[in-house]
């Protein structure tokens, strides 16, 4: 019986079926070979045999792994700049669009707003190559700074001690603007008609961000929120790797960078399959807890 | 207690507006820098403490330098192929995909809806993927850059909810007259997909544009490199201008002509930046609609 359903429906919807064929390879060869690939995280891997006969060795690069001086390092570096990025990071987009839905002169509004988002479409790479050209010896940023403190101008990106400060501060000057849009449509979202008996009430514009405005967009606050605890352990790799530098490692490196080095330019490969392993198993923890509290306690979720 | 313009109020929605503005000169004010110092005479930059508000004794030689640069030009010309195939070919994808996840009565839909879901949250990561590419001889070839990048789960999704919410009456209809899934799919479907389809292929395109990380990992030859990885060398690579930095504490005379290598850099940014700058703004709209779309679920 659901054997004969089934030979229906492939022959009533065939055309659909072939339609998702293409796309169902493509993920085939490349999101689940690579899964399976996984497995040299347990073998000693060589090129020559492939992902199926290098021989196991079990948990041997996990050890050797949490045995080394760089694992702590790592965690705790990838875990400070996402969570600095979080706190700095989370708030100022709400701050922004509250104060851009304050203003009620339209032209104002919409200057603001396009000025706001364009830092998020100048590209990570020329970003990255203005914070280097800026914070140098002999920079623009580096002049002022050493101008405002009184202290003689160094090059401050190569000083392990500013990096978190640097990229963080560049994480939120790219995309604050672009993060406030969601909370601008949830802000003209809220009803009109509150303002309004609330001002015949006589609150005043402050009692009514505190009373309407903040209730209002809540909700979203919260989602975001839960999503981006989420995300707490995936940092912007990529931006590390155009930023850092051997003198910067202390602070700045963490195990996506790790793995990218020991990976791709040192052909360790079954260790760093291993660091990723882990690192992606985390951050699939994090986010099933976070969609699990969400559900639980704001019914919203991702799945 | 009925508070009407309260010389508070006046005073809060003056702070707003300084606030606001303050806030749309840092946004600005790093790429304005850029520009002013790249056509400023260079000794007047290198001298300057603090921003420089006014082009000094303008000149174009690092335009110049630019434009006469091969590099930059091929940069161009690669990201243009990029982001025309990497996105034809991933809407392509997307349209076909999102069609039977959005169809009626589609036994296998659910798995393979799973199928799909699953590569969202869990994935081989870096190396497994590297070495998959590297077997299948993909590296330097500029297909690694398009053909693994082809589905994006994300889009089909939001395309499918598109799709579920034209009315039904349509595709019904056409079903009745003998049309097939091809025939529904590009004659109603996606014509019917206008602002939609702008929205992905603007993001898709706006990746393309950005991207550097893969083109490092699997192209060498530099005929290949498209605009950012050609500006990555260019600014972040730059180890000259490293160990002039250095040198340029001891003999001002170097540092001087060392300077002039900053702004070629300043040039760069700006030749590379302004096009979507200049841009953005029209498609503003769709972008905005773009995060709304990502937020909203089913």
């Amino acid at each position: 019986m659901r054997k004969k359903s089934l030979k229906k429906d492939l022959s009533q919807n065939y055309q659909a079926y072939l339609m998702i064929i293409p796309a169902i390879i493509l993920l085939f060869i490349f999101s689940y070979i690579p899964m399976y690939g996984i497995i040299i995280a347990f073998k000693k891997y060589r090129p020559a045999l492939g992902f199926f006969d290098s021989p196991w060795v079990g948990l041997e690069y996990f050890k050797s792994f949490f045995d080394s001086v760089f694992a702590w390092k790592l965690i705790r570096n990838t875990f400070l700049l996402s969570f600095y990025s979080l706190l700095f990071g989370f708030p100022l987009p709400i701050i922004l669009a509250i104060l851009i839905n304050e203003v009620r002169n339209v032209v104002f509004k919409r200057t603001v707003q396009t000025i706001s988002y364009m830092p998020y479409f100048i590209s990570t790479v020329v970003v990255c190559g203005m914070l280097k050209a800026f914070l140098s010896y002999d920079g623009f940023l580096t002049q002022l700074i050493s101008y405002i403190t009184k202290s003689p101008p160094s090059n401050l990106l190569g000083d392990a001690k500013n990096f978190r400060t640097i990229f963080v501060a560049s994480g939120i000057w790219q995309s604050l603007g672009w993060n406030s849009i969601i909370y601008l449509a949830a802000l003209s979202n809220v009803d009109q008609q509150l303002y309004e008996s609330a001002w015949i009430d006589g609150a005043g514009r402050l009692r009514q961000l505190w009373h309407i405005t903040l209730p209002g967009i809540v909700p979203t606050i919260v989602v975001l929120l839960i999503l981006a605890i989420g995300q707490i352990l995936s940092v912007n790799d990529s931006k590390i790797l155009l930023l850092y530098t051997p003198m910067t490692y202390e602070t700045a490196d963490v195990i996506g960078t790790y793995v990218f080095r020991r990976g791709i330019q040192q052909s360790d490969y079954s260790l760093s399959t291993a660091v990723g392993l882990m690192n992606t198993l985390v951050n699939l923890l994090f986010l099933i807890f976070a969609n699990w509290f969400s559900r639980i306690t704001t019914e919203n979720s991702l799945w | 207690m009925k508070i009407k313009k309260s010389p508070l109020e006046i005073f809060g929605l003056t702070a707003i507006y300084i606030i606001l503005i303050v806030f749309s000169i840092i946004f600005i004010l790093p790429l304005y820098q850029v520009f002013i110092a790249s056509i400023s005479d260079p000794r007047v930059v290198v001298q300057q403490r603090g921003i420089l508000w006014l082009p000094v004794r303008i000149h174009f030689e690092a335009y110049r330098l630019v434009f006469s640069n091969p590099n930059i030009s091929i940069g161009f010309k690669n990201t243009i192929i990029y982001m025309i195939f990497g996105t034809a070919f991933e809407y392509t994808i997307t349209i076909l995909s999102a069609y039977l996840l959005a169809k009626d009565n589609v036994l296998l839909k659910k798995p393979i809806m799973l199928y799909f879901i699953i590569t969202m949250y869990f994935g081989g990561g870096l190396i497994p993927f590297y070495l998959l590419i590297n077997s299948l001889g993909l590296i330097d070839n500029r297909l690694a850059l398009i053909i693994p990048y082809g589905v994006n789960v994300w889009n089909i999704i939001i395309m499918r909810t598109h799709y579920r919410s034209i009315p039904r009456s349509l595709s019904e209809a056409a079903y009745i007259d003998g049309a097939g899934d091809f025939w529904i799919l590009f004659r109603i479907f996606v014509p019917l997909s206008g602002a939609v389809t702008a929205v992905l292929v603007l993001f898709s395109a706006v990746g393309y544009w950005n991207m550097w990380f893969e083109p490092m990992m699997f192209l060498k030859d530099r005929a290949k490199y498209p605009l950012q990885s050609m500006l990555r060398e260019i600014l972040i690579d730059n180890k000259q201008a490293m160990a002039g930095a250095a040198k340029g504490r001891l003999s001002p005379g170097i540092s001087r002509s060392l300077f002039f290598e900053t702004q070629v850099k300043y040039a760069n940014i700006i030749i590379s930046t302004v096009p979507i700058l200049v841009l953005y703004p029209f498609l503003q709209k769709y972008f905005v609609k773009g995060v709304m779309l990502g937020s909203l679920k089913e």
